[in-house]
This record gives C-alpha cells, sequence and structure tokens, in this order.
C-alpha cells in the first residue's frame, strides 16, 4: 500500500570491544506499491539488518530509506507505519494467542467486533483458530511462528517485513500457507518485504528477488530473470537445485567464431564447444550450465564423454554425476538412464544454455552463445 | 506419574522435617519465649510448659518496661515506626529510580554505561563505617543528620544497587523484540515500557524490592550514626533492652516477633509475584 525505496544504505555494527562489522553495504532497492520482494541469502549476509533498520529498531549507518515518498529512517518505529513478524516470534507470554494477535490493532480504533472478526480469519488462513485461547509457552515452534506471522499480517500495514516466516513450518503446510499467504497479500495490496533462505519460497511467493551475499545486493530482479540470467557467478551458483555446473574455461578466437576450452583441474582441456561470437583471445573466463539443460546420451553431436560416477533415480527425476577430463558434472533428466558407475555416456552442451562469467570479477558475460 | 516408593516417600518427609526444624526452631523458640518471664525464660532445664503471659507485648505496646530496678520508657513503637517509614519510603524511592535505571542499563549503550553501573554497585563494597564518616560530616553540613530525608537518602546506598543489578538482569533476559513488536504497532518508548517491560520483569522487582526491604530494615549502623533516638528504627531502639539491671529477654523475643511481622507479610505477598515469575517460563522465546 506504499513504496519502499532504500537508497545506499549501510549498516556497520560496532560492538563494544570487539571489530565492527560491516552487515549491509550500500544497498539499494525499489520496491513498487504492492509489491512482494523476497530477500534471499545465505545466513549472516544481512537481511535480517535490513529489515531492523527499515523497521527503525536499528539505526542506519548510511543512506536513506523512505516510504510512500517520505524519508522514515529518522522517525521513531512507531511512526513509520510498518508491520513486522520477528526471526524469534517475540510473543508476549502474558497474553494468549489471540490477544498476541489483536494487540496489534488496538491502537487502531477500531470496534472490538471488527478486530475479532479479524483474528479469527487470520487464525483460519495461518491454521491456528485451535490454538487461540493458549499461551505462547505452550504452543510449538511452529504455532508460535505463525502467531508471530499473523500478528504482522492482521495490521494490513502499508509496508509489512516479514523475517523467515515459515522456517519452522513441515514442508506440507508450508506449501498450503505460501499460496494463502500470497492470495492475501494480493488481495490487500500489501507491499511486503520477506527474508528467506530457501529459493523455492523466494521464487513462489515474490514477485522480485533480491539475492544478498556478504552485506552486499547481487541482483534484484524476477524469479525468471535471476534463474535465467544471474549477474554473476554468485547468483548463478545459489541459485537453483542441484547448483549450476561451473568450470574454468579458456576462449580461443577462430575468425568470427570462438572455441571455449572447459579446463580440468589440471588445465589441460576437458572439453570443447565452439560458438559463433567474437571474445579475446585467450580470455580466462567461467562456463555456467545449469544440470537441467545438459543433454545426456544425446545421440549424434556429442560435446564430450563423461565417464558416470553415480546415477540416482528420484522418482520423477535422475541426478547423474560424471566425470568429463577430470571435472566433475552434475546432470539431471526427467527419464531414468540406464547407466552404471564407470560407463561412458555422449553429453551435449546446447550453446544456448551456456553461461560466461568473468574468471576474476564473477561478472556475467553472456547468457546462451550464438543467439545474438 | 512418577513412581515413588514409600520407603523413598518417608525418608524425604523425614529429611523435609530435619531442614525445618533447623531453620524454624529459632523462631519457634523466639515466639514461646515472647510469651514468658524473665524468670522462666531462664530457669534451668527450660521447659516447653509454661503459663503464657502478654506482659511483654504490653510493656512493647505502652512502653514502659518494668524492670528489677524499677520502671524504664522505652520507644519500641515508635522504633516499629521509624522502620516501617524508612524501609517502604527507602524501597519506593529506590524502586521509582532504580527500575527505568535499570531498563536504561539493559536495553542501551551508552558511554561510561558500565562504568557509572559498577560504580553504583561498588558502593556495596567498602565498609560502611568507612562511607559513614564523611557522610556523617557532610550531613552536618547539609543539615541533613537525623532527618528522615537525610535516612532514607543513605537508605538509597543499600537499595538503589541491590535493585538496579537485579532488575537489569530481569531486564536484559527479555528479548527486546517483544518490546519491538510492541512499538512498531505504534506504541511509544513509555508506554511499551510500562506495558510490556514492566510485567514482564515484575518476579524480579519483586524480588528485588524484597531483598532491599529486608537490608534496609535490617540495617543498624546508618541510624546509629546519623539520627537521633528519635528517628531511630528497630534494630537501634532495641539496645535499649539491654538495661542495667539485665538484659530483658522476653521483651526482647516479643520485639522480634512485632519486627519479623511486616518483612514476612510482604513476602508473603511478593511471592505471588515470584511465583508467577517462574510460571511465565521461557520469556526469552
Ligand atoms: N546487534 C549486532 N551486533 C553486532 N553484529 C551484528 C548484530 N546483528 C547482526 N550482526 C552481524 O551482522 C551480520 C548480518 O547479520 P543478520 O542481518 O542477522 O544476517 P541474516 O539475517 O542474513 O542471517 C552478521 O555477521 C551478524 O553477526
Ligand atoms: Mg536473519
Amino acid at each position: 500500500m506504499a513504496q519502499l525505496a532504500l537508497g545506499n544504505v549501510s549498516k556497520t555494527y560496532r560492538p563494544r570491544g570487539k571489530e565492527q562489522v560491516q552487515a549491509v553495504k550500500r544497498v539499494s532497492l525499489d520496491v513498487k506499491d504492492g509489491e512482494i520482494v523476497a530477500l534471499l541469502g545465505s545466513s549472516g549476509c544481512g537481511k535480517t539488518s535490513m529489515l531492523r533498520m527499515i523497521a527503525g529498531f536499528e539505526e542506519v549507518t548510511e543512506g536513506t530509506i523512505r516510504i510512500g515518498g517520505k524519508e522514515i529512517h529518522n522517525l521513531p518505529p512507531a511512526q513509520r507505519d510498518v508491520a513486522m513478524a520477528f526471526e524469534g516470534y517475540s510473543l508476549y507470554p502474558p497474553l494468549k494467542v489471540r490477544e498476541n494477535i489483536g494487540f496489534a490493532l488496538l491502537r487502531e480504533r477500531g470496534a472490538s467486533a471488527d478486530i475479532e472478526k479479524r483474528v479469527s480469519h487470520i487464525a483460519e488462513l495461518l491454521e491456528i483458530t485451535d490454538i487461540l485461547d493458549r499461551y505462547p509457552t505452550v504452543i510449538s515452534a511452529g504455532q508460535q511462528q505463525r502467531t508471530s506471522l499473523a500478528r504482522a499480517l492482521i495490521r494490513r500495514a502499508p509496508v509489512s517485513l516479514l523475517d523467515e516466516p515459515m522456517s519452522q513450518l513441515e514442508p506440507q503446510l508450508r506449501a498450503i500457507l505460501r499460496a494463502r499467504l500470497k492470495d492475501y497479500l494480493i488481495e490487500h495490496k500489501m507491499t511486503t518485504v520477506f527474508v528467506t533462505h530457501d529459493q523455492t519460497e523466494a521464487i513462489a511467493l515474490a514477485d522480485r528477488i533480491a539475492v544478498m551475499e556478504k552485506g552486499e545486493l547481487q541482483q534484484f530482479g524476477t524469479p525468471a530473470e535471476i534463474k535465467q540470467s544471474p549477474s554473476n557467478l554468485f547468483v548463478a551458483s545459489f541459485i537453483g537445485e542441484p547448483p549450476m555446473n561451473i568450470f574454468d574455461a579458456a576462449i580461443a578466437s577462430e575468425g568470427n567464431a570462438v572455441a571455449i576450452s572447459g579446463l580440468g583441474p589440471n588445465g589441460e582441456p576437458a572439453f570443447r564447444l565452439n560458438a559463433p561470437m567474437e571474445a579475446a583471445n585467450g580470455k580466462r573466463v567461467c562456463l555456467g550450465i545449469r544440470p537441467h539443460l545438459i543433454e545426456i546420451g544425446a545421440n549424434g553431436s556429442a560435446d564430450a564423454t563423461g565417464r558416470v560416477i553415480t546415477n540416482h533415480w528420484l522418482g520423477d527425476q535422475s541426478h547423474i554425476c560424471f566425470e568429463i577430463g577430470g571435472c566433475s558434472v552434475v546432470g539431471v533428466t526427467d527419464k531414468p538412464i540406464d547407466a552404471r558407475a564407470g560407463d561412458a555416456l555422449p553429453v551435449r552442451f546446447p550453446l544456448g544454455a551456456v553461461h560466461l562469467f568473468d574468471a576474476e570479477s564473477g561478472r556475467a558475460l553472456a547468457h546462451g552463445l550464438g543467439q545474438r | 506419574m512418577n513412581q515413588i516408593s514409600t520407603f523413598e516417600r518417608i525418608v524425604r518427609g523425614l529429611l523435609i522435617a530435619l531442614v525445618l526444624l533447623f531453620f524454624l526452631f529459632p523462631i519457634f523458640w523466639i515466639l514461646l519465649m515472647s510469651f514468658q518471664t524473665n524468670e522462666q525464660i531462664l530457669r534451668i532445664p527450660p521447659s516447653l510448659f509454661f503459663e503464657p503471659t502478654l506482659q511483654n507485648y504490653v510493656a512493647l505496646l505502652t512502653g514502659r518496661l518494668q524492670t528489677a530496678a524499677g520502671n524504664l520508657d522505652i520507644a519500641f513503637m515508635r522504633n516499629l515506626g521509624n522502620s516501617l517509614l524508612l524501609s517502604t519510603s527507602s524501597v519506593l524511592l529506590a524502586l521509582a529510580l532504580g527500575v527505568p535505571a535499570a531498563y536504561a542499563f539493559a536495553r542501551y549503550k551508552f558511554r561510561l554505561g558500565e562504568s557509572i553501573a559498577f560504580t553504583l554497585l561498588s558502593f556495596r563494597f567498602a565498609p560502611p563505617l568507612l562511607v559513614l564518616l564523611p557522610l556523617s560530616l557532610f550531613f552536618r553540613q547539609l543539615h541533613l543528620t537525623d532527618t528522615y530525608i537525610g535516612l532514607i537518602w543513605v537508605y538509597q546506598l543499600i537499595c538503589l544497587p541491590l535493585i538496579l543489578w537485579i532488575v537489569r538482569g530481569y531486564f536484559e533476559d527479555i528479548s527486546p523484540d517483544i518490546e519491538h513488536a510492541y512499538r512498531i504497532s505504534g506504541h511509544g518508548w513509555w508506554k511499551t515500557f510500562r506495558k510490556i517491560a514492566i510485567p514482564l520483569a515484575r518476579p524480579g522487582i519483586a524480588a528485588a524490592g524484597l531483598l532491599a526491604f529486608i537490608f534496609a530494615w535490617n540495617n543498624f549502623i546508618f541510624a546509629l550514626i546519623l539520627a537521633s533516638a528519635s528517628k531511630q528504627p528497630v534494630t537501634v531502639g532495641a539496645l535499649a533492652f539491654v538495661t542495667a539491671s539485665g538484659i530483658q529477654y522476653g521483651q526482647i523475643a516479643a520485639a522480634i516477633v512485632l519486627s519479623v511481622t511486616p518483612t514476612l507479610l510482604l513476602a508473603l505477598y511478593a511471592q505471588r509475584y515470584l511465583v508467577e515469575g517462574l510460571s511465565l517460563g521461557a520469556v526469552k522465546g
């Protein structure tokens, strides 16, 4: 219900007597009105710090935060008009679950019947109706987490911040609630920033994903953009399950085309791809390809021959790990492949699926070769 | 659920009885003594059977002590009143000052914060006499000697550090995010402090208040040096029972019974909050 803009926000913690930690480094992020944004990153990359700065529990070391165009980073939390679900739930023990959820609304002078209605609605949505009259200390972690989530959602605040809102739930429930949560957020046009380290959740729930690492924003884009054109090596290897195969590679220029050699551990070429593109001769790059896009057992023009190390059929897909000239490669197919450890398999790397990254900076150079 | 054999139960009962006997017997004996005359108390062998008399209590309440050497005025009831006044107001003042201070020390890291907190605690390290001698000089100049205000002020040396440090620990154990969750719903700092922080720390506040009260009540040296007879608490006033013609054991016992009563009542009252703290369990969540 309001847009949120972070401009070059940094956060440096200076704990007494310990080394200072730069938890967030010059992050700029524009969240549109009603947009759902995921902050995705490994543990300790500064996700919670970002939310706490938006909420007002941590000072912004540098930069600006605006909500609806108004600078808010110097206002006390009470005046920022944001709602937050905390990583540690933070329920108030003397109050029942029902009151914990409702007390977020008490200030808004709604009729108490209206509050009751909203509480029972949100409780139904999050499957906590039957624990509404219990106390926070006697319910499970997953129930506490949903209570905390309910307390944030019920406000329908202009900006909602959810810190790992579903990390404690079992997978089935998580999938159900994810869909309901998304409907709820869309129905009430709630601008939402949620933190997760689960990429499935980020992809399923978010309009756009902000990938963070070591306090820096790596990429901010739609799930498709992030998957198909990762902006650097980190994003490429962080997103996707199993992760993208990455090889060191050298480029040899041959007129209008190049030969890209994937290098084994000792630096000798393991396989070779020819692509119609231009590049500096001898340039060192990293070559990436997603496991699903490797063609295994391809008849005809194979790029290399892999020696199978393991081959697992998971019921709906095969994970095959094989070795090409010393590089180990993971491939995924949706049909079982009849191959045992030690067997040789023809393998093809479709040019359209190959990503190139700068070997030094890690920045993306090309997504798909020869399709310019 | 829990399987306890009869033997275990008997042994446990015996042990508990022993412990209770050890701790409660002196109190019980004093209670008995308070209903006996000096002669009855001093007879050998002592006996559990005697004709109870209220004369000790009467002497204390009327303030007239009859000894072999004649009548003696004692100001016990006034002393008891002083004790009540001094301890209660000191604890209330210390709570009013100490709880917000404890909250500040727990929640906000500020320059010299640790040093200030430690300095306050260090008042408890010094032998009281060492503090008192210079203090009595200051008090004379400030005309605070022998005033209730002056005494309540020095009693802060006892109460304030105690409350500050105990309550601070309780505040530190409460996750700040519980307060944050309240603040972000639009409530200000002061309301959050009152509605969230104080209720959660209530067991700590009750415990600290009770302890401070006991320490203040039992204090002897401050009032001995800084106050005259009219402002002295029971601890100092009890000296009057050591008379020229001997020690008035019966009255002493009665005085003890009377002077323990307020603390006991307070402890019983505060117990509710102490237990509430336990049943709330993990606040940290
Ligand atoms: N209050 C704090 N004091 C000092 N360092 C902190 C504090 N909070 C977080 N950090 C540090 O900042 C970094 C980012 O933490 P956080 O934002 O909690 O990461 P995430 O939520 O992504 O796991 C971590 O290295 C963490 O140790
Ligand atoms: Mg976190």
